[in-house]
Parts: structure tokens; sequence; C-alpha cells
């Protein structure tokens, strides 16, 4: 029983979060890394571009909670999630236009493009606080459980709780069928076998007849796809507020650069990496510890490796490790150094 | 016309643009954002020597300067009576016992061959270490904590003053100056030895983390900074106003000039932050121009022109990087320093990467990276823009929002978000500058 209950704490507290949370990372990641392999540049701006897709999103929520519109038991957000990415796409395309295209035409360095997506992140940033205010926003509506802990408890009989917040199931079934899309898009189409190859050899692809214009185009719409869905997602899970992602790059980029930036496989990978280290070194563990040791060697603090407070130092301290160790990362992307 | 003549207009304009702002806005706010532009370009000609001079791409600026700020704290406050007594021996053991970890792994790392033996023998000495060094950290941390918690609760400095008295030391500022440069120097050289190898972007990354760990650090780690309780009372190098206020000579000569006691004194207060901050300005841009046109400034630009042709011709790149980077980042220690001074105060949740690390970016791109005199135009600039842009943009929302009705709601968002205008007029100059101007308004020559 000790062990079971051991179990089932394990998931409430560590093991369903981490799932959610490491979905995000990938999604998101899996934004930066397209960025890095197609356009060669660390975009700074993806936190903002992410909150701008969410904020697209949350405002056409309203709306639609306002004339009454709804999805039954999900949120609604979902049914806006479309408009948030349009939004979104339309953003960057522009932004693409106006401003980044400029330098691809120049073969400018990496580090200029870098330089430039800080200022798209400056205004991004004021467009978003502009729009819809610097504060938290709350968009989810729909039952917040599909099981909650007190339901757990009485259907098992057990000490412990475990409950799944609908936001999490729907993070999970959304990562899953982004990945498999994108999966598909990039390996059995010809745009994204174009992009793919755009990729590995620039001057080959353009040799063989690929119009880059286009493979850079359908690039940002997919970034912008993925980091609208990615926003929302985690949004719907715990809150929206612009300063918060603007931190999220940094987690983000750690997950890209642990899985090999470039690869999109290693951004997922990356993704749970960074969550799982997260919560785990984040985590109390004295609740999980009472159960499985005896009475006598039961710990007396709490176990808690590191304060909540220090989770981006875990993601920089793993990304550290990785880019010393391991520069290309766990799949084998393009070397860091 | 000449290049002196150009940039003597360009820094007169600034100037009298804060003077402009003097008439309009009170003496107080002008001097205010002469001596945060001040600061703003010492911080500014930090980010210069490594990102104009030598191509290092440093956006761990906040970093750096919330370090200056703890040097502060850690100089200017009085020790807290019988907190060191308490848990002070504890909590330096624990460090030492922390490093030696890093250093036992780093030898290993060193002696035993490559391969999974390695890789474990590092694991197990890494995890052992950190549950010793929390082991002993812990219960000291608890006794300093316990010390009077409400108004200190943590070690406080190196002040010889009690805690009635410290304020009367505060030329001890003027050593947590330097100290801070000293702080953030240590701290760029651990992550100069470590992260320096990498691309540019990756350094950027790197310095990300590494700024938000340290700002996570001082909000956390109570004992050392209080924590989001904040440090106040920091002492300063210059009379305090009330002082001059109840001096009756001063009062005498500010009647003289016309001035009441109570502006006079801050007014003055202010000149005097501002003629040492002038002073340690000019020092450093001294050093820097000299730096710039020495054979070690030559060989900085040739390295960050072509890495490989500079080492074929003998020099020891990473050696200069990790040099300079220590020297920029000293100088962002030092800005920090004067910064937490002149607050009075140290408050950790207020270190925020857009303000101090991506705005001190855009002083050197808008000013000429490579260019000191262009850093420091940049720096009063931006600085001048960023706190200015907020009254201009609230001016504009009220012309505007005019013809709409009082009530309506999106005259009040309008009204109200007009504050968060100035992120993205600084991004709009920056993406400007960049485009049209690249070598900013000052290039380098």
């Amino acid at each position: 029983m000790d062990f079971l209950n051991a179990i089932v704490a394990l998931s409430n507290f560590v093991l369903i979060p981490g799932i959610a949370y490491g979905s995000q990372l990938a999604i998101g990641a899996l934004g930066v890394t397209l960025v890095y392999g197609i356009l060669r540049f660390s975009n700074f701006a993806h936190g903002d571009t992410m909150a701008f897709g969410t904020m697209v999103t949350i405002l056409v929520t309203w709306w639609m909670q306002s004339i009454g519109i709804s999805l039954g038991p999900l949120p609604t957000a979902l049914l806006a999630l479309p408009f948030g990415i349009l939004g979104c796409i339309v953003l960057v395309l522009i932004t693409d236009r106006a401003v980044y295209r400029f330098y691809r035409v120049q073969k400018a360095k990496p580090v200029i493009l870098v330089i430039v997506s800080m200022g798209v992140m400056f205004v991004m940033n004021g467009i978003v606080r502009f729009i819809i205010g610097p504060d938290d926003q709350s968009f989810s509506d729909g039952p917040r459980f599909i099981i909650s802990a007190r339901d757990f408890k009485t259907l098992t009989g057990l000490d412990e709780g475990m409950s799944i917040k609908t936001t999490q199931l729907i993070t999970v079934i959304t990562a899953i069928v982004v990945v498999a899309l994108l999966f598909w898009f990039l390996n059995k189409t010809r745009a994204g076998k174009s992009m793919r190859a755009y990729s590995d050899n620039e001057d080959l692809a353009l040799l063989s007849g690929i119009n880059p214009e286009r493979v850079v185009m359908i690039t940002w719409i997919i970034v912008a796809a993925l980091a609208t869905i990615a926003g929302t997602l985690y949004g719907l899970d715990k809150s929206f507020k612009p300063f918060t992602y603007f931190q999220l790059l940094l987690p983000i980029f750690a997950a890209a650069v642990v899985g090999g930036i470039g690869s999109p496989l290693g951004a997922i990978a990356g993704g749970f990496v960074i969550a799982f280290s997260e919560v785990t070194i984040t985590y109390a563990w004295k609740k999980i510890l009472v159960y499985l040791m005896p009475e006598s060697l039961e710990p007396s603090g709490l176990v808690q490796l590191l304060s909540t407070d220090y989770k981006f130092a875990v993601s920089f301290v793993i990304l550290l490790i990785v880019l010393l160790f391991k520069p290309t990362g766990l799949f084998k992307g393009q070397s860091t150094t | 016309m000449t290049d002196t003549v150009k940039n003597s207009l360009l820094f007169a304009l600034v100037f009298t643009l804060i003077i402009i702002s003097g008439f309009f806005q009170g003496w107080n706010n002008a001097m205010f954002i002469l001596n945060m532009g001040i600061i703003s370009a010492i911080m500014a000609l930090g980010v210069n020597l490594q990102w104009g001079y030598a191509g290092l791409f440093n956006v761990g600026v906040m970093g750096f300067v919330a370090l200056g700020g703890l040097a502060a704290v850690l100089v200017g406050m009085p020790a807290t009576p019988g907190a060191f007594s308490a848990g002070g021996p504890g909590v330096i053991l624990a460090i030492l016992l922390g490093a030696a970890t890093i250093i036992v792994a780093v030898f290993t790392y060193k002696k035993m061959s490559a391969g999974r033996n390695r890789s474990l023998a590092i694991t197990a000495i890494l995890i052992f270490g950190f549950f010793v060094f929390r082991g002993f950290l812990d219960p000291a941390v608890g006794l300093i904590e316990d010390v009077n918690p409400a108004a200190t609760g943590y070690l406080g400095g190196l002040n010889p003053g009690t805690q009635d008295t410290y304020r009367d030391n505060g030329w001890i500022m003027l050593i947590a100056w330097p100290v801070g440069g000293l702080f953030a120097a240590g701290a760029a050289w651990l992550i100069g030895k470590a992260a320096l190898g990498l691309r540019s972007d990756y350094l950027a990354i790197a310095t990300l983390g590494i700024a938000e760990i340290i700002i996570a650090v001082l909000k956390n780690e109570d004992w050392l900074t209080r924590g989001v309780k904040n440090v106040v009372g920091v002492p300063r190098p210059v009379p305090y106003e009330l002082d001059l206020q109840n001096s009756a000579q001063f009062v005498e000569r500010a009647a003289a000039m016309g001035f009441d006691p109570v502006e006079g004194s801050t007014i003055f207060v202010k000149l005097l932050y501002a003629a040492l901050f002038a002073a340690v300005l000019g020092i450093i841009f001294y050093l820097s121009q000299r730096a710039l046109n020495s054979p070690w400034g030559r060989m900085l630009r040739a390295i960050r022109d072509n890495e490989v042709a500079a080492e074929a011709m003998g020099k020891d790149v990473t050696a200069r990087h990790l040099q300079v980077f220590i020297l920029g980042s000293a100088i962002c220690g030092i800005a920090g320093a004067m910064m937490t001074t002149l607050d009075g105060q140290l408050t950790p949740g207020t270190y925020q990467p857009l303000r101090f690390t991506f705005l001190v970016w855009v002083m050197v791109i808008v000013g000429g990276s490579g260019s000191n005199l262009g850093s420091i135009l940049g720096g009063f600039l931006i600085w001048f823009l960023w706190v200015q842009v907020e009254p201009i943009g609230l001016f504009l929302m009220d012309i505007i929002t005019a013809g709409m009705a009082e009530d309506s709601a999106l005259r009040a968002h309008l009204i109200d978000s007009a504050a968060q205008m100035r992120l993205m007029t600084m991004g709009l100059i920056m993406i400007l500058v960049l485009r049209f101007s690249p070598r900013g308004l000052i290039p380098e020559k």
C-alpha cells in the first residue's frame, strides 16, 4: 500500500506536471530549432512571439465567451486557437518582410540577426503589453479536473490523491498531434523536404531549384503556429503574463540546445529533459520518501534539492553541461563551438 | 563638418534635452536623469569593451550590475551583531566545501581518461558534495536568519559603525564601487572559463542564464542580501538632505541663491553625486580610450575582425577574450555598485533583463559599437528617452483620445497602456538604427 501511495504521489506531483510542462517546452523548442535550422540564428523574440499568439487567442476567447460560443467541456481557447495562429502568422510574416529579409539578402552574420531579434523582442513585448497589459490573465474555462484528488481517493481507497487537470490532458494530446503533423510534413511533403534540404546545405538546395524565400516563409508560418500552440497550452495550464513568456525563453533555448539545435527530434527530447530536471530538482521529496523508507530513516527536512525559484538555474546548468561536453547536443544537431 | 564638431553637437543636443526637461519637470528630475545617465554610460562602456572591441556577445549585464549592488551592501552596511558568530563559520565552511567539491570534480575530469567510469565518478562527487554543502549551509543559514529577522536577518557588511552610527561612514561607499567591480570580475572569470569557447549566440544564451541565476541567488539567499525583503538605508558618500536643511550655513547659502532649503538640499546632494559619478566616468573613459588605441586594443580588434588570422599571427585568442570579458563585466559591476548607492537600497526584485541588459545593448548599438564616445552618448540619450517616453506617450494618447467620450473604454485603455510605449519605442529605435545606420551615431574610426 505504501508503495502504491508513493507511486501515486510521484505521478501526481512529478510525472504529470513534468509531462505537461515538457510538452509545452518541446513545442516551444521546436520553433526555436526550426528558425535556427533554416534562418540560422537564435531567435530571442521567440518568447514574445508565443506571448503575441497567445494574446490573440485570449482576445478571441473572450469574445467567444461573451457571445456564448463554447466547446462544451473543453476550453473555449481551443476554438480560438486557429485565430491566434493566424494573427501570429501575420505578425511574423510582416516582421520577416520588414526586418529580417534585409539582413538575409545582405548575408549578414548570425550574431547581427540575433541583435536584430533583440530589437524585435522589445517591439513584440511592447505590443503585447500595450494591447493586453502587463498583468496576469486567466482564460481557461470548462471543468478544471478530469479526475480530482478527492475522487481519486474515494475511487481507489489510497491515502494519496492523484489529480489530472483537463489542461494537462489537452496539452499532451495536442503535443502528440502537433508533433506527428510536423514530422509528417517534414518527411513526406515536398515543401517539408525542401526545408530539410535547405537546412542541411543551403547552396546545394539553391542549386536544385528550391526557392529560398518560399522555404523561409513556410518556416515562419510553422514557427508562428508552434509558438501560438505552445503559448496557449502554457497559458491554459498556468496563466498568461507577458513577462513569464519572456522568461520562458531560457528553458526553451536550453531544451533546443540540449537536444541538439537544428534537430526537431532533439528539441522534443530536450523539452522533456529540461522539464523533468526542473520538476524533480525543485520538488520536496519528503512526501514520497515517507512512504518508501522505514520509519527510522524518515527524512526530517523537506528533501527539496533546490527551492523552486532556482528552476532557471537547473535548465541553465544542464545547458552548460551540454554546451561544454557534448556541443552537438543529444541528437547531433549543429555544433555550438 | 568635422567629426569633432558633429560629436560636440550631438552631446550638446542631449544635454539641451536634459536641461529642457529640467525647465518643464523640475531640476530634481533633470538631475536624476543626469545621474542615471552617467551610470548608464558607464554600463554602456563596459558592454562596448566586450562587444565593440572584442565581439563578445554578453547579455548577462544585469547579473554583473546586481553583483555590484551586492558589493555595495556587503561593504557599506554594518555587520549584524551576533549574526556572524551564529552562522558565519558554518557558511564559510559550507562554501569552502562546495568549492572543494568543484575543484575535486575538475581534477578528476582532468586526471581520469574519458569514459563511463569518469562520468560516474564525477557525478558521484558532485552529488555527494552537494549534499555535504547543503548539510553545512542550511543550519548556518537558519541561525543567521533567526537573528532579528524583521530588521536584519542577514550577515550585514563591513561598515565599522553600529546600527546607529554606520551612516557616518559614508566614505566607505567609495571603496564599495571598486569592490563591486571585483565581484563582477570574479564572476566573469568563472563564467568566462566555462562559456567563452562557445559560438557567439550560445555565449549569449549562456550569459542570459547566468544573469537569471545571479538574480535568483540574490532573491533567495536571505542570509546574504535579505532577499526580497530588500536592504534599505545603504549609506552614501554625500551628506543627507535632512542634515543640510538643519545646517544654518547651508540654508543661508541656498537662500542667497534663491532656493528654498528643501529643494536646494536635494539638488545639492544630486550635484555632489553627479560630480562623483562624472569623475568615475571620466577615469573609465580615459582608460578605455587609452586601451583602445594601444597595441592591446589593436590586437583585440584584429581578433574581432578575423579570429583565425589573429590566431595564426600567434595571438592567444581565448586568453584575450577572457581578459576583456572580465574587464567589461567589472565596469558593469562598478556601475551597479554606484546605482545601489544612488538608490540607497538593494532591491533584488527590481532587476529585470529588459531594463538592465537589453536597454544597455540599445545604448551601445545606438551610440555606435566600438566607439567609447558613442557609448557614452548612447547611454545618456537612451536613458533620457527611457524616462521621457512615458510622459510623451501619455501626452500623445491624450491628444489622440481627445475626441473620444470621457467614459470610453478604449480611451481609458489607451491612456493606461501609454506606459508600455517605452519598450516598443526602444525596440523600434534599435531596429531602425541597425537597419539604416548600423555603425551608430558616433561610428568607430
